[in-house]
């Protein structure tokens, strides 16, 4: 997808959404997701999701670091030496994090402590370096943030369908409102543990290959 | 809490808190590198020794400079940053004085940076307050308790080789729903001792 014709492109005027940016946020979000596909930042999909409000600010949290970090390191692409952007990217990676970390810890005490270090492990999140790494150093800075938010979001989305099934089979509430009441249904403790984590993010693949179909050279064992 | 033993941590570290199993540290290169045992065994013997020292490195920042100059907040990039260069002086000094070890090792040390299990225990040793000898305690443990999973979840792949999986388990999907089962049998160490 290098350019398409502006003619058939559902996009708008400012070229944002052209042909590259509409492939761009449909990869982020579907056919590429950073979860299910490229495997990456499953720390922390695995870590904070016992609860659904939980996964919730932790995506938001990584739509925000994407987003800016991929417009800094697309801005700096052609200034910053080759040698160093590792060391660049950590920096401005870092940077964002901070400044969402204080955010929460300033308004959303509560949910601060909850996440505890997670926040700060955005930092190492694979997502957010492999998009600087591989899409941002390469990429004019409007595209690039439609790449951050496409990826933060299909990483958000993966999120809530975890954080959403564990919480209403392990406690039976959504969002902290009862669904399932406890007068019939017992709720699966194993859920919220640490092994329903890894279990439900199995599934959870497992079923996102059953849609994409076997791979070519799999389909005769 | 504070009078925690540093030997109840080492051991709470590599059975009931299990970094990986109960703290989803270090699935990135958990993933990649858990298909042969002796890979396992490298990267997790590397990974024990960079995360003793960047706690203790990080613990002696976080206490004579950072809570002196109240800059706490700028924990993340200041660990990040020991990390980085902690690994990159490993790697110059093994490669200078050991060859044989630099080679064993050596290719799984630049991996290590982006470990989110080696960030994560200095951040733990924060949230948690520990001490000198508790944050040794822990990073030790930690560290010991990552390799053991690392190393027992490559030789369940190798048995899986054999087995047939169905096609959407694949991959991924197994590895993790295997790893699951193993958090149950180590949630069996519950109750041993307790930490937090």
């Amino acid at each position: 997808m290098t350019s398409s014709p502006p003619a058939m492109l559902p996009g708008g005027p400012g070229g944002v959404l052209d042909g590259k940016g509409k492939q761009t946020f449909l990869d982020g979000i579907w056919g590429n997701n950073p979860i299910s596909i490229q495997v990456l930042g499953v720390c922390s999909a695995l870590a904070v999701t016992a609860r659904l409000a939980n996964s919730l600010v932790m995506g938001v949290a990584l739509i925000f670091v994407c987003v800016g970090s991929n417009l800094f390191v697309s801005l700096l692409r052609n200034v910053t030496p080759r040698r160093i952007r590792m060391i660049a990217e950590m920096a401005i990676i870092a940077t964002f994090v901070i400044l969402f970390d204080q955010f929460l810890k300033g308004f959303y005490w509560e949910m601060s402590r909850q996440l505890g270090p997670y926040v700060g492990l955005i930092i190492t999140n694979c997502i957010v370096m492999g998009r600087a790494e591989a899409f941002a150093l390469q990429n004019r800075p409007l595209v690039s943030i439609v790449d951050g938010v496409a990826n933060g979001l299909g990483y958000a989305v993966v999120l809530a369908v975890i954080g959403f099934a564990r919480e209403l089979l392990g406690a039976g509430t959504v969002l902290g409102y009862t669904v399932l009441s406890t007068d019939w249904y017992t709720p699966c403790q194993l859920m919220i543990l640490a092994p329903g984590a890894f279990i439900a993010l199995g599934l959870l693949i497992a079923v996102y290959n059953g849609f994409k179909g076997p791979e070519p050279e799999e389909t005769t064992p | 809490m504070n009078e925690t033993s540093a030997w109840v941590i080492l051991i709470a570290a590599i059975f009931t808190n299990n970094i990986l199993l109960s703290n989803f540290l270090g699935m990135c290169s958990f993933l990649a590198c858990s298909k042969q045992i002796p890979t396992a065994l490298g990267l997790g013997a590397a990974v024990i020794f960079v995360m003793t020292g960047t706690v203790a490195l990080n613990y002696w920042i976080y206490h004579s400079l950072l809570v002196p100059l109240e800059i706490e907040h700028l924990q993340f990039i200041v660990f990040i940053a020991v990390i980085a260069a902690f690994v990159q002086f490993v790697e110059m000094f093994i490669e200078r004085f050991s060859p044989p070890l630099y080679y064993a090792l050596g290719i799984f040390l630049p991996l290590i940076t982006v470990n989110c299990a080696i960030l994560g225990a200095s951040l733990f040793m924060v949230i948690r307050k520990y001490t000198f000898a508790q944050s040794m305690g822990f990073g030790f443990g930690a560290g010991v308790g990552w390799a053991l999973a690392i190393v027992l979840i490559a030789g369940l792949q190798r048995k899986m080789l054999y087995s047939n999986v169905p096609w959407p388990f694949r991959g991924v999907a197994i590895t993790m729903i295997i790893t699951g089962v193993m958090a149950m049998a180590f949630m069996g160490f519950a109750g041993m001792v307790t930490i937090q």
